[in-house]
């Protein structure tokens, strides 16, 4: 899929460059563009929408299907858009959200375990892999971020609950107390109270529309989607605005000069654009 | 060109080193783990209550430390690198620029390490400790580590991430990149907006609620990070290592690599 040998055959460089090329990538892709993603991802994401993946009684049908798609698929617009147009690399998505599931199980274990003492099936985060490896194959086959937008970004957030129902199907399981039919993990989340339950959490369901009308998550998946979709867009958007890699430039009068795009080929004079271009043949 | 004894045919020394980024990674490890071991052992023990003489001898202890640390580290990193500046780059070999972009990608990744400590260890861990603990101080066990450990020292390596290539790399010593700036500042105003946290904190609620607007600040603040690794320093970096590749082995013109040779006075920063 990647056709290093045709690349690396393309940039006629001797086996000295080729060596020089591969030390790039082993500096970069793991030690600098992996764990960026996991150091900024992880804070936007436990920062917006974290009460949600810390918790299991948060797992509702209401707003976590929402909140957690909407504010996962920013940073995977953004790195697909860095990946894609700089390499043709389809995979922004997946690596995100590999990246953010690093982040929160090291978490999960020594901060929430191993430190606080909780027990990880209640702190458990969700998962997004099958989601984002639908809106990273969208784009690879599409290649068209716009189609993405509408196929794609809808298929992320309408496979998030379906993707977490293996994981926490359990938790839905009913039980009685004192007369009163419960979920786990309601039944968990009333036996230790934090102080920031939102009043939807705390509410037990009795004889609603989300009760009895059987379509609650559907339609919050739905509106997810729509959501979704939205923040793709604007979020594809500001991935360009990350890549932007202009200088600012004073000269000699002290006159400050915006510059685009120095480096390939938008200065050189038409010799070196073609030298450059031929690899140095011209 | 003399070659090396490895067999390759040609010496990968004069342009590549890997010796410093190896010992910055393992400095960054090293502090990482001993801050990590500390909690553990002094949390429960000396962490709980702010007002009593160990809390202050123990966990104060570690904040004056840090402070102090991290003064230090600010003032020699910053300083080794301005006493030692090039004060010509006017003709700098392509193969030591090469080797100058690898010891800068070097400092980036301690950065980036001392980012994730920041942005994901110990934002989470922050997390699940003041579930636990009553918060009675903001200066809290996780805090001294989170705020006053690993904040100032990623600060400490992204400003000399800048300074390195404004003081080495002829690109950046001639103009300001955008995306370099705000790759750096960005993440650095998460210090400062450690104020508004804490003044939200005690005046506003104490109890910890992720995902409350009072955090928004470090979330914006934070994207500034996808400037650098995943935006225009990454692509200025690859774009120009592959310029000098082409100057290097592909007899390129050495043209290619002044990208402003119309705009700049070229004596006006021939080096700081």
């Amino acid at each position: 899929m990647f056709r290093t040998d045709e690349i690396i055959k393309a940039s006629k460089l001797p086996p000295e460059g080729v060596a020089m090329s591969r030390k790039i990538d082993y500096i970069y892709f793991i030690p600098i563009l992996f764990v960026t993603i996991v150091g900024t991802f992880h804070m936007h994401t436990a920062l917006l929408c974290g009460d949600w993946d810390f918790w299991l009684d948060w797992k509702d049908r209401q707003w976590w299907p929402i909140v957690t798609p909407v504010t996962l698929i920013t940073f995977c617009a953004a790195i697909q858009y860095y990946n894609w147009v700089n390499y043709r690399q389809p995979f922004g998505a997946t690596l995100c959200i590999l990246a953010l599931g690093a982040g929160k199980w090291i978490a999960v274990y020594t901060s929430w375990w191993w430190w606080s003492n909780y027990p990880p099936n209640f702190v458990m985060p969700a998962t997004a892999i099958p989601g984002a490896l639908v809106l990273d194959i969208t784009l690879l086959l599409t290649r068209n971020w716009t189609l993405t937008a509408v196929i794609g970004a809808w298929m992320f957030a309408a496979l998030f609950y379906p993707s977490n129902w293996p994981i926490f199907a359990y938790s839905h399981t009913p039980l009685v107390v004192d007369g009163a039919l419960l979920s786990w993990a309601d039944y968990m989340g009333f036996m230790y109270v934090r102080t920031g339950t939102p009043e939807y959490i705390r509410m037990i369901e009795v004889g609603s529309l989300r009760t009895f009308g059987g379509h609650s998550t559907m339609i919050s998946a739905f509106f997810s989607a729509f959501a979704s979709s939205l923040t793709y867009i604007l979020w594809w958007q500001f991935g360009k605005f990350f890549c932007t890699s202009y200088f600012y430039i004073t000269d000699d009068r002290q006159r400050t000069t915006k510059v685009y795009d120095v480096f390939a080929y938008a200065t050189l004079g038409p010799q070196a654009d073609k030298a450059k271009l031929s690899g140095g043949k011209a | 060109m003399a070659a090396d004894s490895s067999g390759r045919g040609y010496d990968i020394s004069q342009w590549y080193d890997s010796k410093p980024v190896k010992l910055g990674w393992l400095g960054m490890l090293g502090i990482g783990v001993f801050w990590v071991l500390y909690q553990r052992t002094f949390g429960y023990s000396h962490g709980l209550d702010s007002m009593t003489p160990e809390f202050d001898s123990v966990w104060m202890g570690l904040w004056r430390f840090n402070i102090l640390a991290n003064a230090v580290f600010f003032a020699v990193s910053i300083g080794w690198i301005w006493v030692t500046r090039d004060r010509n780059l006017t003709n700098l070999d392509p193969k030591l620029e090469l080797k100058r972009y690898f010891y800068w990608m070097g400092w980036l990744v301690c950065y980036i390490w001392g980012v994730y400590y920041a942005g994901s260890y110990t934002l989470e861990q922050d997390a699940a400790w003041h579930q636990v603990i009553i918060r009675d101080t903001s200066f809290t066990a996780s805090h001294i580590v989170a705020f006053y450990g690993t904040f100032p020292l990623y600060i400490t390596c992204g400003v000399s991430s800048y300074l390195y290539a404004q003081t080495r790399l002829p690109l950046y010593s001639q103009a300001t990149s955008f995306p370099l700036v705000a790759a750096v500042v960005g993440p650095m105003f998460i210090l400062p907006n450690v104020g508004l946290n804490e003044w939200g904190h005690a005046f506003w609620f104490v109890d910890e609620l992720f995902a409350a607007p009072l955090h928004w600040g470090f979330v914006t603040l934070g994207w500034c990070g996808l400037f650098g690794a995943a935006g225009g320093v990454a692509a200025q970096i690859v774009s120009r290592m592959s310029n000098l590749a082409d100057v290097i082995w592909n007899n390129a013109p050495k043209a290619i690599l002044d990208p402003f040779p119309s705009q700049v006075n070229p004596n006006a920063k021939a080096g700081y």
